[in-house]
This record gives C-alpha cells, structure tokens and sequence, in this order.
C-alpha cells in the first residue's frame, strides 16, 4: 500500500461524488426531513436527554444511509479494474478515510439544521465538537467493513443495518455519555477516559479493517 | 472397545452433569442475604456463559483458519460454533432472567453487563442472517468469517472495557469479569462448581460436534444431489 494510491483513490471517491450529486444530496435530505419529522412530533423539545438521544440516533442513521453505497456505488468491473490497480489495503483505508471525511461534513450539516430546529442548549461547544466527530470517525471506520461484507450479500441493505447496528452500539453509548457531558457544560477532565475509549476503538477497528478486508476483497 | 474409547469424554461428561444436577439441587449452599437458595443458579446460569464463551473461541479460531487456507469444513465447524454458542447464550440469558426476577424483582434490569449480553446475541444473530443471506459458498464462507472475527474482537473489547467504566453495575464481578474471581465462591460450592463448568465444556463441545457433523453430512448430501 501506497500514500499516493490511498490519496488518488480518495481523489476518484470524491470526484464520483462530485459527478453523482443527488446521492449526496439526497442522504443531506433524509437528514434535515428526519430532524424535521423529530421536530413536528416532539414540537422542539427543552429535555436535554432526549435531545442527546434523537441527535445520536438520526447521525447514526444518516451515516448507515450514507456509507452503505461504499461498494455499491461502482459495479463488479469496476471493483476488478480497481483491483488490478491498487492494493486491498489502500482500497480500504481510502474508503474509510473518505467516509470519516464525508460523514463529518454530513456530522458538521446535521448539528446545524439540529440546533435550528430543537433549540441549541450545548454548554460546552468544544467538548462536543471534538466528541461529535470523532464520533462520526468511529461510525465510519466500523461501517466502512460492514458495507463491503454487506455489499456481497442479496439483501444488502437490511444487512447493513443489522450487522452495523450491534458494532456500533457500544460506541453510541459512550458518545451519547460523553455528548451528554458536554450538554451539561462540563469541561474535559472527566470526558477524558471516554474519549481515549472511543480513540482505541478507533484505532482497533483500523487494524482489523486493514487485517481483514483483503480477504474480502480477493475475488 | 474402540468405540467405548471414542466415547469415554461423552459418558464422563453426563456422569459429571447428573453429579452436579443432583449436588446443585442438593447439597448444602451458604446463606447469602437476598439471593438465599438461588444461589444455586450459579451452577447453571454461569456454566452457560462460559460455554458460550468456549466455543464461541473455538467458532473464531476456525474462521481464522478458514481464511488462512480456506478449507470448507473449517467454515462448517465456525458456524456449528456459533450455533453451540447461540443455544448456551440463549440459555444463560433465560436462567439469568429466571434468577433477576427473584432477585432483583424484574426480569430485565438496565445494566451494562446485562446490555452487553444482549448485544453480543444480537451480533450472532446477525452472523446467521448473513449466512443465510450469500448463496455462493467460499464467498459466504470468506464473508462470515470476517465478520466473525471484527464482531468477536469488538465484542469482547466492549464487554471488557465498557462495564469497568460504568459507575455501577448490580450484577456480580465488580472487576468487568463475573464470577471469575474465585475468591467470591464459598468453599463448600466449589465441589460442585468446578465439576460443573467441565460438564457444561464437554457437553459444549460435544453438541458441537453432532452440530458440525449434521452439517457436514447435509453439505455431502447436496454436493451429489447437484452432481
């Protein structure tokens, strides 16, 4: 694996993007109507957990929405011309880079339609920002794997989700105590553990991303 | 003969069981505040937890295998694994519902320990539905054994880490390892549940073994079938 094919990849990833805008607009829409629907049934909402809750869930399903066409979005040939090219780990580190790229964008734009919506009541900003995205750097690095063993099977979509879900769970709940944290102005001292979980987590589902996906990608 | 030497773990395996069924039921079990004579639970509802833990290693350690050399029967043996493991889980999360409605007044309590529990059934749920979702069978085999393997790590990252950072958790094993700390058990249940974690180990391990050579059978049967 090489740095160069990783960035030219992510390059390709993002230039595909570019040309197909309405799957990125449309993943943008299903966010900002999923917030709208939360606004219209809890009529903006001052209870603080449940803001943290209904923020969490509709990120993570914004970011199961969006990284499930990782390897879908190309067809089979494609996929074996790339393969022909790169190597199976630049394959992966590319796609998972550019998923934690893209859902911190989609993160960033989530927040702001959020706080438009429900009201901002965050106290302490940085400490949800910083948590917030490597939040969506977690949910992208664990998603990433899923899609491509989901991409292989027939009903891709319903596994994603179920696969993804049990995964991410556990990193949805120290993000939700953490943001929870945050919502109630603390400062960063006790937030530390949780954060450095949620970074080995990280870093673990990379080494495992990066063991694992050749196997997957050898057809 | 041969086949008395070829079962001789099986018969060791149900004499053991129908000691600790009787002596669980039976002996004399300490006076524990609150928890009084389900105590005896623990024979059973922590015998299926390390069952499933047991053979859920060995489901993992045969799906590395299979991606290193990619031998079908290895696959076989990882999914008759997680099937053994499914069956143990179930059975541990009822004898544990059983034993916190009587102790703890309801059958779910929100633990982390508990939760955690649960996830890990979901994930081996999932494992099944993926199988069951990819027709092709060494690229079923490949893709199963992936996820065996990141569910199986991040799992147990989870069940390890995550109940040690929680403030309080009611279930025992305050260190994230229940029961495992030997200390907590009262000497005279020590006669009855070291014999019984081996009994449930060789009843693991031999239903297991029925499970993978069904599978191994079935997957003859439809290989001439197709031929």
């Amino acid at each position: 694996m090489q740095l160069s094919e990783v960035k030219a990849f992510i390059r390709k990833d993002l230039l595909l993007e570019w040309r197909q805008r309405a799957t990125i607009g449309g993943v943008l829409l299903y966010l900002v109507s999923t917030v709208f629907v939360a606004y219209l049934v809890f009529e903006g909402l001052a209870d603080l957990r449940t803001w943290n809750a209904l923020f969490w869930l509709i990120l993570l399903f914004t970011a199961i929405n969006a990284i499930q066409k990782s390897f879908l979005q190309e067809n089979e040939s494609r996929h074996l011309y790339y393969y022909t090219l790169i190597s199976a780990r630049g394959v992966i580190n590319a796609k998972m880079i550019y998923n934690a790229l893209l859902m911190t964008v989609l993160g960033l734009a989530g927040l702001l339609v959020f706080v438009m919506f429900m009201g901002n009541p965050i106290a302490s900003p940085g400490l949800f920002l910083i948590n917030m995205i490597l939040g969506t750097v977690a949910f992208s690095a664990v998603l990433t794997l899923i899609s491509a063993i989901a991409s292989g099977s027939r009903n891709n979509f319903t596994l994603m989700a179920i696969l993804g879900f049990p995964l991410v769970l556990p990193m949805l709940l120290v993000l939700i105590r953490v943001s929870g944290l945050a919502l109630e102005g603390a400062i960063f001292s006790p937030a530390i553990p949780d954060l450095l979980i949620l970074l080995s987590l990280i870093c673990i589902t990379f080494i495992l991303s990066n063991l694992l996906f050749p196997y997957i990608w050898k057809e | 003969m041969k086949s008395i030497q070829h079962k001789w773990w099986k018969i060791a395996g149900v004499i053991i069981l129908v000691y600790v069924i009787a002596g669980g039921f039976l002996f004399d079990v300490p006076a524990f505040p609150v928890i009084q004579q389900s105590i005896r639970n623990v024979y059973f509802h922590v015998g299926m937890w390390f069952g499933m833990i047991f053979i859920l290693l060995i489901s993992l350690g045969y799906s590395i295998r299979f991606l290193l050399y990619r031998v079908p029967e290895d696959d076989m043996r990882a999914l008759s694994a997680v099937r053994t493991g499914l069956l143990f889980g179930t059975l541990g999360l009822l004898t544990g519902m059983i034993w916190a409605k009587f102790t703890w007044g309801a059958f779910w309590v929100n633990d982390p320990k508990l939760n955690g529990a649960a996830v890990g059934m979901l994930v081996y749920l999932a494992y099944m539905v993926l199988r069951g979702s990819v027709d092709e069978e060494d690229k079923r085999g490949r893709l199963a054994a992936v996820y065996n393997i990141f569910a199986f790590v991040l799992f147990f990252v989870f069940i390890m880490i995550i109940p040690r950072m929680a403030a309080a958790s009611i279930h025992p094993g305050t260190d994230g390892n229940p029961a495992l700390s030997v200390g907590d058990l009262a000497p005279e249940m020590r006669k009855v549940f070291f014999p019984a974690m081996a009994g449930w180990f060789i009843m693991a391990w031999w239903l297991y073994s029925l499970l993978y050579r069904s599978t191994r059978i079935d997957h003859k049967i439809s290989e001439l079938k197709n031929n």
